[in-house]
């Protein structure tokens, strides 16, 4: 008869002493999980966060105005317009004379240099390809925007200050002065970089672009797609449908595991050792290049695969075998197309780490400097990837940011790839 | 035949006129899973146009036996049957597998439609066997082998649907019409109403007193009412033995074995 709860059996109190800590042992852990996940995520952003930083304004170029007199006498001297004529003019020369123009005080030969130093050497270029496009507009006077350099552009873009001594910035009072002149004319302008995404690699970065480097990058994933994904589902059919279970096929599987794994530096000697030097297919090309990826791939998309053909209901291979189907009708009628968004989802992850592989491509040559853009798998190329590491290894400012640039290309590449996966993998699914 | 040599020959002879008049025979079945045996000397005879029922304990040997006389167990790969199992007179290991299962279809314990339409569920062994001459006769028989299965006026709007949305007494009837579109002479059943609420069990049960009359069915069950029910003859097995098989009425009201006894009325199982 007394006024507290009514006594519990010593199980239930033992249970309730517990509890407390239970709790807070689960409480702890889910602490922990969302620790772990908020700092990976934190990395992510700061990695992010980093490259577009550095990045974003390798997407904007400054250009200056230049009023050129195109003098009939001295690009055309025989006015017969022939286009050898008119692409051996002196076009540098007559943006260097139109620059001294712009600025009459300039005599002397260092103050010449530096001022021509404002104006990429790829105006000269630029300026040839406005004649060649459009002959009549010799004997006129053309305005045209024309790539500053490097140094102006970073100027332009902040990463020179002109408070800093002038020795130790790449840009001159002097050169400083005349771009402030030219500002104030409205000859200079900041512009989107069309050039970083249509030209090839060049030594000057206001030129440089990824064109070529994504190309290659763009052929070498076709031939890897090409070899891998049908040999590795073949493989994967084989070797789960169809294989006996022995000790063959175990070592088989054990080697595919273990191939999985090998770094992917030995695949580029193997490919350099024998498509290069045995088979004498060419060095840099994205055909090779594809192959030796495609190598790599392999076994991830064979894994893959078969997990894709286990993770498919015994029930439905059952079900087509007690109707009198074959075991090929079966495997192509039902096992397969279940399959196949598993296979391709493993085919695309093993794409997109062949993607961003640099060491195999190191090996064959595809690190070279190129300059043409590769109009099949079998022209010299770069890849993404050894493109930024070519920047990344080039001492000029303006490369730095170029390397984020890229960076964040190879990124939206990868995003575009699993997007695409996950699409594809959408629409296999609701057919079913 | 071992037992055949020393075996009275009144019983043989009785043995033989039986066998002639069974649509399917098993004399002598062995089945092995890896060292495990799991079928001892299995013999027996299964009428047409009846329905046999196999009961028994769990693990007593009764799928495997059904599994044989498709040779479903060829899928297994540490199976091996040995014996001797024939269809009309003829050794079913003579015929090709494809055209085995053509005759004799099977209809599983859990329902297991193709993640596919409901017609192509249903047409898709007409289709792997070119039954069908154009699309109008595949219609045909898809329509009747839904009717046959009682499920034609439930799904006749909806046959584009997929045939995995239909509920589980549905698609165990799905499964019925797609192995009955084929034409076989024979419909092994596993376990087919097990997975199944009693009122689509009920509907199962009566559709098979239907099919009686097209084809000859064998049936595994685990419920003794459901072998009452459906079966005119009934095989009782054991640890892998067939201890007795008879007809239905018989075996559970007159079972000579004791174990039946203790079986059906409830002592073990």
């Amino acid at each position: 008869m007394s006024d507290t709860a009514p006594a519990r059996p010593a199980a239930a109190e033992a249970v309730a002493r517990s509890l407390r800590r239970r709790y807070a042992a689960e409480q702890r852990f889910r602490l922990y999980g969302m620790v772990a996940v908020g700092l990976a995520l934190a990395m992510l952003l700061v990695l992010f966060a980093t490259i577009v930083a550095n990045g974003w304004s390798a997407f904007r170029q400054t250009y200056i105005q230049l009023e050129l007199a195109l003098v009939d006498a001295d690009i055309d001297p025989d006015g017969a317009r022939d286009t050898t004529v008119l692409s051996r003019a002196d076009y540098e020369g007559l943006v260097k004379a139109t620059l001294r123009g712009m600025f009459p005080d300039v005599t002397k030969r260092r103050e010449k240099r530096e001022l021509y130093d404002l104006v990429s050497s790829g105006a000269a270029f630029d300026l040839r390809d406005a004649v060649l496009a459009d002959p009549s507009l010799i004997g006129t006077t053309v305005r045209l925007w024309v790539p500053a350099s490097d140094d102006l552009d970073m100027y332009m873009k902040g990463y020179i200050s002109a408070d800093s001594p002038e020795d130790e910035r790449r840009i001159s009072d002097r050169q400083i002065a005349r771009i402030e002149a030219l500002r104030a004319q409205g000859r200079i302008e900041t512009g989107f970089n069309v050039g970083f995404f249509v030209s090839g690699d060049s030594r000057e970065p206001e030129l440089a672009g990824i064109a070529g480097a994504l190309l290659g990058s763009l052929w070498t994933m076709l031939v890897v797609l090409v070899l891998s994904f049908p040999l590795g589902v073949m493989a994967a059919i084989y070797l789960e449908e169809f294989a006996p279970r022995n000790r063959w096929t175990d070592i088989i599987e054990v080697n595919i595991n273990n191939l999985a794994a090998v770094p992917s530096i030995v695949f580029g000697l193997l490919g350099l050792a024998v498509f290069l030097n045995f088979f004498g297919l060419p060095r840099s090309a994205p055909m090779v290049g594809g192959m030796v990826l495609a190598l790599m791939t392999l076994p991830t998309v064979i894994i893959a695969g078969r997990a894709a053909l286990q993770a498919v209901p015994p029930s439905i291979r059952e079900a087509a075998l007690g109707l009198g189907a074959s075991r090929m009708q079966m495997v192509g009628g039902h096992v397969l197309p279940l399959a196949m968004p598993g296979m391709l989802t493993g085919a695309i992850i093993g794409m997109a780490r062949a993607l961003g592989e640099t060491a195999p491509l190191l090996m064959i040559g595809m690190v070279a400097f190129i300059v043409d853009l590769p109009k099949g798998p079998l022209d010299p190329a770069t890849a993404l990837p050894v493109q930024i590491f070519l920047w990344a290894d080039s001492p000029e400012r303006a490369f730095v940011e170029r390397t984020s640039a890229a960076t964040i290309v190879l990124l939206m590449f990868l995003i575009c790839m699993n997007l695409g996966a996950v699409l594809l993998r959408r629409k296999f699914e609701k057919r079913w | 035949m071992a037992i055949t040599q020393s075996a009275p020959s009144s019983i043989h002879a009785h043995r033989t006129s039986r066998r002639a008049q069974a649509k399917m025979s098993a004399r002598d079945v062995n089945v092995f899973y890896g060292d495990k045996q799991a079928l001892f000397d299995v013999a027996l005879d299964i009428p047409a146009h009846h329905v046999t029922a196999l009961i028994g304990p769990s693990g007593c040997g009764k799928s495997t036996f059904l599994r044989c006389l498709n040779r479903m167990n060829d899928v297994v790969e540490i199976a091996r049957v040995s014996g001797d199992i024939t269809i009309d007179g003829g050794d079913i290991y003579a015929l090709d597998v494809v055209e085995l299962r053509a005759r004799v279809g099977m209809v599983f314990q859990k329902p297991n439609p193709f993640p596919k339409s409901i017609f192509d569920n249903v047409a898709y062994g007409p289709r792997i066997h070119g039954l069908a001459q154009n699309r109008d006769e595949l219609d045909e028989m898809v329509f009747t082998s839904l009717e046959k299965a009682g499920l034609l006026d439930e799904v006749r709007d909806r046959l584009t649907e997929p045939g995995t949305g239909l509920s589980g007494g549905q698609q165990q009837r799905l499964c019925i019409a797609r192995a009955i579109a084929v034409n076989p002479e024979v419909i092994l059943m596993d376990e087919p109403c097990s997975a199944l609420d009693p009122i689509a069990t009920a509907r199962i049960e009566e559709l098979i007193d239907e099919l009686r009359e097209h084809y000859t069915i064998v049936i595994v069950t685990h419920s003794m009412q459901q072998a009452a029910r459906v079966s005119q003859r009934t095989a009782f097995l054991h640890l892998g033995e067939l201890v007795e098989v008879g007809d239905t009425q018989d075996i559970f009201t007159n079972p000579r074995d004791e174990r039946t006894q203790g079986y059906i009325t409830g002592r073990f199982g």
